[in-house]
């Protein structure tokens, strides 16, 4: 059972070394010849003259809770899906329940204007 | 000779013969990739009327430019690596690592014919889904270690997009799995079998168009593609890339736009299935019977299929403005999916024949 999953965690592994071996290979076979010119972040032509990490949009992170919930709405559905031949009709109106209490939520979140980007 | 190679391969312990396995299917994978762009540059130069790469060669012939990705090759892995200054260096060249890595880590899971896998576990698109949510870390840290305004700017709209469309992406599995009633992949393509009427794409079509849209945007590609838009943001996340850590960038949007293609092909056009199976005229037929019958080259159709259209939107659609996306995202592609689920729900509890049938 468990060894089953032995290749995904090679996989894994592999992707991960593909990725160490390419960029290693770039620090190596390339030159390395850095000035203070080619160093400084891209700016259009003058000096970059603060730290780029300023403030965002708070809409982003709002975004990124919405997200949250929404997928583990669709965590909660998987199990429920793959079973839903067996349950019949009182396991899929139960679910009905939970996705009309989360479409409720969608309703007032949206006439809210959180997803609006103007 | 084969045989020999089998044996051989029998000897080994299990972990040298699945990386052995692992290269020989990764190398014609990057192989793929590096194709894939000659393929696109040759592809939109025909839709508008251009030539395409033509002049790259091997030994003096130029062979319709088909060095040019092994040149493109070259000359990144000789262009040096620059770290601009107040770039957070570890995370900065983590962050292409974590790009690629479950682009090609979510291979594992993938069938490629009957029983042709390399883990053939029950947890295979739940897999799929956790390994290719990691690429968006990729994104988001590359941009914030680069400390530049651009590619911060890049990286938050790309997450937000990227997030965005992981839910509709999300709800269409959702309905694949009602459909197969299973998370392994190698399952759901069985659960296809019969005629190109038992397909999923029929009774799951909006689903299916959820899905496939949700796979441009999750790759960023256009019409998309406000991440890295040229005209507004320079390169969007990766500006500040340059050499083999943006070629590892590079390489790792291609590898997921074959991934998305795969999954697409597997979940709803019956993966390795032949469109004439059922059809026992034609796969009986003496010569050309087993090649129009099922069998990993018609997973290799497909994937092609919808590598072309990936293409092809690029050279047809202009931009979607950012708005436009997340409206599309979620006041669209959300209200499509919720109300198709319940009417999957419905039609498998009703057994709707053919794909339901007894």
């Amino acid at each position: 059972m468990l060894e089953n999953y032995l290749p995904v965690l090679i996989f894994i592994c592999v992707g991960l070394l593909v990725g160490t071996v390419m960029i290693a290979l770039g620090f190596v076979l390339a030159p390395h010849k850095p000035d203070s010119e080619k160093l400084s972040p891209y700016e259009c032509g003058f000096e970059a003259f603060e730290d780029a990490r300023m403030k965002f949009d708070v809409r982003y992170y709002l975004v990124a809770i919405l997200f949250i919930i929404f997928d583990l709405e669709i965590a909660f559905l998987f199990p429920w899906a793959i079973v839903l031949k067996d349950i019949g009709l009182f396991g899929f109106l139960a679910m009905l329940v939970f996705l009309g209490i989360l479409v409720v939520g969608f309703v007032y979140e949206w006439k809210k204007g959180a997803l609006e980007w103007e | 000779m084969i045989d020999w190679v089998i044996t051989t391969l029998g000897h080994l312990p299990v972990v040298v013969r699945t990386v052995i396995l692992i290269a020989l299917f990764l190398i014609p994978l990057m192989l793929s990739v590096a194709y894939l762009t000659y393929a696109e540059r040759k592809i939109i130069g025909a839709m508008q009327v251009r030539m395409g790469p033509n002049r790259v060669g091997f030994f003096g012939f130029s062979l319709w430019g088909l060095g040019q990705p092994i040149a493109d090759a070259v000359k990144l892995m000789f262009k040096e690596i620059i770290i601009p200054t107040g770039a957070n260096k570890y995370l900065f060249i983590i962050s292409p690592i974590l790009s690629i890595a479950p682009a090609l880590a979510a291979w594992a899971v993938i069938p490629f014919d009957k029983g042709v896998v390399f883990a053939d576990i029950n947890a295979g698109l739940l897999y799929v889904l956790a390994v290719t949510s990691i690429g968006v870390y990729g994104v988001i840290i590359a941009g914030w270690a680069s400390n530049s305004k651009y590619a911060l700017l890049g990286a938050m709209r790309s997450a937000a997009q990227i997030v965005a469309y992981e839910i509709a992406m999300g709800f269409a599995l959702v309905g694949v799995l009602m459909a197969a009633g299973s998370l392994n992949l190698g399952e759901i393509v069985a659960a296809q079998k019969g005629n190109i009427g038992h397909w999923f794409v029929w009774p799951l079509l909006p689903l299916f168009v959820v899905y496939f849209i949700s796979g441009v945007a999750e790759t960023n590609r256009a019409p998309f593609d406000v991440a890295e838009g040229e005209s507004e943001i320079v390169a969007g996340f990766h500006v500040e890339y340059s050499g083999m850590a943006f070629a590892v960038f590079f390489l790792a949007e291609y590898a997921n736009m074959i991934l998305i293609s795969g999954l697409a092909s597997i979940l709803f056009l019956g993966g390795w299935l032949s469109p004439l199976a059922g059809w026992d005229a034609a796969t009986t037929l003496p010569l050309i019977g087993p090649i129009l019958d099922s069998g990993v080259h018609w997973l290799l159709i497909k994937i092609s299929f919808f590598l072309f259209v990936f293409l092809w939107l690029r050279a047809t659609f202009p931009r979607y403005r950012y708005d436009q996306i997340m409206r599309l995202g979620w006041k669209v592609f959300i209200p499509i999916t919720i109300v198709w689920l319940i009417v999957v729900g419905i039609a498998v509890l009703a057994k709707l024949p053919p794909w339901w049938g007894a």
